[in-house]
């Protein structure tokens, strides 16, 4: 019986469950014809017998097939010819591979040397003998739990307690693959980090000025400077977020002014909706309006000034990058000005205020630590951009913060280290796992910084 | 309609005004339950505002029907009437705080020292500075008490120096009676005084830009009894050089402090006289019914 049949009897052995136990607990109330009363509702005392019928069986099920592959290859092995077992782990794996494919019918077995093919036939016995089994031991399980459960119902037994809390445990299951989901991957970051760091000093990393991060394959190799100093990159990142917030912070706070204070209702209704398309956009599409728009333009236009624009300025890159941040920056006010309650403006009018007095004396105070903890978010969010820097920013790391240069930044460097033949254990690729980590850190105490304003803010008006 | 003949024919009898105001019912006697006329007198003499045939729509809903009242010099005029009746949006109409609410429209005319002040040559910002107004809640600005009471002054430029501006401020907290109590914590924010104390700092705010009128719509409803009286008394004071116009649910509150009492009903003024008269012989059927307690 295959995996997938076993879990489908399974369900049907469980609806069976349910319907037994129902029909007990129904027996049970009206026996003797006297109402007895029974502490839970019949479906509850159903639903006891079904959970209990397929969960043990399904944990069975799981444990198997995870052990299953191993036990059955250490079989096999112990099996082979003293010459083909005394090989080194790492031949050994290919000789299971080989076992294992040929079990499976990928190979001719024809081609192969006898003790091999006999490993095969040995390994796919083996299996289906422990497939057998597992099926056999599945069934009988669930269906010995589900008649234990089954004969324990009592009028009195709390069945509904006890579904209702295997239920939460479910819950609780699934609410912490998500903290657990975080947990593993800034371990396995910090883990490869930790391995970088041992060939790399952590602070030369951290604050040498130079960022080249080629490794020298041959000793005689040319142009494998291999520094890692991180300070260009981060730079490069600081500068075009500042761009982009240089961009974002003032547009998109002003239209949220407009928007809240000023439009009408039609005007909003039309704009609001408008703006936030502009969040909608592929950040990939961001990147070749970038690219192909933007920094001609700004090339173009510096030439006309008579200065020097490179190609790949980070000028270009930062303006687009304030462009795509301006929805987040202008609904995050927006909702903060809007949250700014109605009896503060009264005030302010019934005291003969204009509204643009109001709005600067009154307003944007008041929502000012919303607005900041808005502005953080984006930041963070400008840090962690990778589409429209990879596109336009450059691969150089030039430390400078003149935004007519090119510069790179951490993310791009990431891509970069990442893609194309790599060695996992050359500091060239260990690199980008250290890059992410200061560059997780970073966004997550903005993150935090950020969150802890606006939750302030929240509480000041609720 | 006809309220307006009657308002008209009293203020052109001067003469006959004391028999409509007097004990004398005008002859018919009691008016109908169903009567939505206005009783009483709406004028007083030398007005400071004159309000005449009021009409609030929100959207295609009226929220006031014709209502013509007058607010005299130094008095205390009392609004009272069931929830819902349009007391508030008339007050509200008195500096045009009604004009930041969308979908309202005002028509009739009130005028503030014989000019209407729905005119469209009148600026609604030195209106309001002269009509000030206090909330139900208080809504001090989240700033220290120093400058929320410095806010209007300083918009207005009232003060040319510091040691002016100082002295506004310390003015108007101790005409609303919060100095003693804040002297000391001026540079405290405002919004950590109690309610009470809150309260009146917006009292102070308001007085500090000088106003003549001063609108309070429930300024009490959201205080414990010993902070109300508190501010009763202070209205009481700031009476003899403001016209105050009130709002408020309790009777026993427009008994104490008011001069003058109207009656609103579902959007009419059913009547209007002086408070004693109000309170103690009530001629519309409706006023009775809503001060014997038997609806509102």
């Amino acid at each position: 019986m295959s995996p997938i049949v076993l879990l489908g009897v399974l369900l049907l052995l469980s609806a069976a469950a349910y319907h037994v136990g129902r029909r007990k607990a129904f027996a049970m109330a009206g026996a003797g014809g006297r109402a007895v009363r029974l502490h839970s509702r019949p479906t509850y005392h159903g639903a006891l017998v079904a959970l209990w019928c397929a969960l043990p069986a399904l944990l069975l099920f799981g444990l198997w097939l995870s052990f299953e592959n191993a036990i059955v290859t250490r079989m096999v092995l112990e099996r082979l010819p003293e010459s083909l077992r005394s090989q080194p782990p790492d031949r050994l794996n290919l000789l299971v591979n080989d076992i294992r494919n040929i079990a499976a019918g990928h190979f001719d077995a024809a081609a192969a040397e006898p003790a091999i093919r006999e490993a095969a036939a040995a390994y796919q016995r083996l299996r289906g003998l422990s497939r057998q089994a597992l099926s056999a031991a599945v069934i009988a399980l669930a269906a010995l739990v589900a008649v234990f459960v089954r004969r324990r119902l009592r009028p009195s037994l709390r069945a509904r307690n006890h579904v209702e809390g295997i239920l939460t445990a479910l819950l609780v299951a699934c609410s912490t693959i998500a903290i657990f989901t975080t947990l593993g991957i800034v371990l396995s970051v910090v883990y490869e980090a930790v391995l970088f760091f041992r060939i790399i000093p952590f602070w030369e990393f951290l604050f040498g000025l130079n960022w080249s991060p080629q490794m020298a394959i041959r000793a005689d190799q040319v142009g494998a400077s291999g520094a890692f100093g991180a300070v260009p990159v981060f730079l490069g990142t600081a500068l075009i977020s500042a761009i982009a917030m240089t961009v974002a912070v003032p547009i998109g706070l002003m239209s949220a002014i407009y928007l809240s204070e000023y439009a009408g209702k039609t005007f909003r209704s039309i704009a609001k909706p408008l703006i936030e398309i502009l969040a909608g956009i592929p950040t990939v599409v961001y990147g070749f309006f970038a690219a192909l728009t933007v920094a001609p333009f700004v090339r173009d236009l510096g030439a006309v000034f008579g200065l020097g624009v490179a190609s790949e300025s980070a000028l270009a890159a930062g303006v687009v990058m304030g462009i795509m941040i301006i929805p987040f920056v202008c609904s995050l006010s927006d909702d903060f000005i809007n949250a700014v309650p109605q009896a503060l403006r009264d005030g302010a009018y019934s005291l003969g205020a204009t509204r643009s007095e109001t709005i600067r004396r009154v307003i944007l105070p008041a929502a000012l630590p919303g607005i900041m903890g808005g502005i953080l978010l984006a930041v963070s969010r400008a840090i962690g951009e990778t589409m429209i820097v990879v596109m336009a920013a450059g691969l150089a790391a030039n430390l400078t913060v003149n935004p007519l240069k090119a510069v790179t930044t951490v993310t791009v460097q990431i891509v970069t280290l990442l893609i194309g033949d790599q060695e996992f254990d050359s500091p060239k690729t260990l690199a980008a796992f250290a890059l992410g980590l200061v560059l997780f850190v970073v966004t997550l105490v903005l993150n935090v910084i950020a969150l802890y304003i606006v939750r302030r803010y929240r509480e000041q008006y609720e | 309609m006809f309220t307006l003949t009657r308002v008209e024919e009293a203020m052109t009898k001067g003469t006959e005004r004391e028999r409509t105001t007097g004990e004398e019912p005008s002859a018919g006697g009691r008016p109908e339950r169903e009567s939505r006329e206005t009783v009483g007198t709406v004028t007083v003499e030398n007005p400071r505002m004159v309000c005449r045939g009021v009409n609030v729509f929100y959207g295609d809903k009226q929220a006031i029907r014709n209502v013509s009242i007058d607010i005299g010099r130094n008095e205390v005029l009392a609004m009272i009437g069931p929830s819902g009746c349009g007391k508030s949006t008339f007050i509200r109409c008195l500096n045009r705080m009604n004009d930041t609410i969308e979908g309202c429209r005002v028509t009739g005319e009130i005028l503030l020292d014989g000019v209407n002040i729905y005119d469209r040559k009148v600026d609604v910002v030195p209106l309001r500075a002269q009509v000030g107004m206090v909330f139900q809640k208080p809504n001090p600005f989240p700033k220290s008490v120093y400058e929320n009471v410095a806010y209007g002054p300083r918009i207005h430029g009232l003060a040319r120096d510091r040691t002016e501006l100082d002295r506004i401020v310390e003015t108007a907290l101790r005409k609303a009676g919060l100095w003693e109590e804040v002297k000391d914590r001026l540079n405290e924010p405002g919004t950590g005084l109690s309610g009470g104390q809150q309260q009146r700092l917006c009292i102070a705010r308001t007085i500090a830009v000088n106003p003549e009128i001063i609108l309070m719509d429930e300024p009490c409803s959201a205080l414990d009894p010993i902070a109300t009286s508190v501010i009763e008394d202070l209205i009481f004071e700031l009476r003899t050089q403001y016209s105050i116009c009130i709002v408020t649910h309790s009777m026993q509150q427009a008994a104490r402090v008011s001069q003058r009492t109207a009656y609103f009903h579902l959007g009419d003024l059913i009547e209007v006289g002086p408070t004693e008269r109000i309170f103690t012989n009530p001629r519309h059927p409706l006023t009775q019914d809503y001060i014997t307690g038997r609806f509102g």
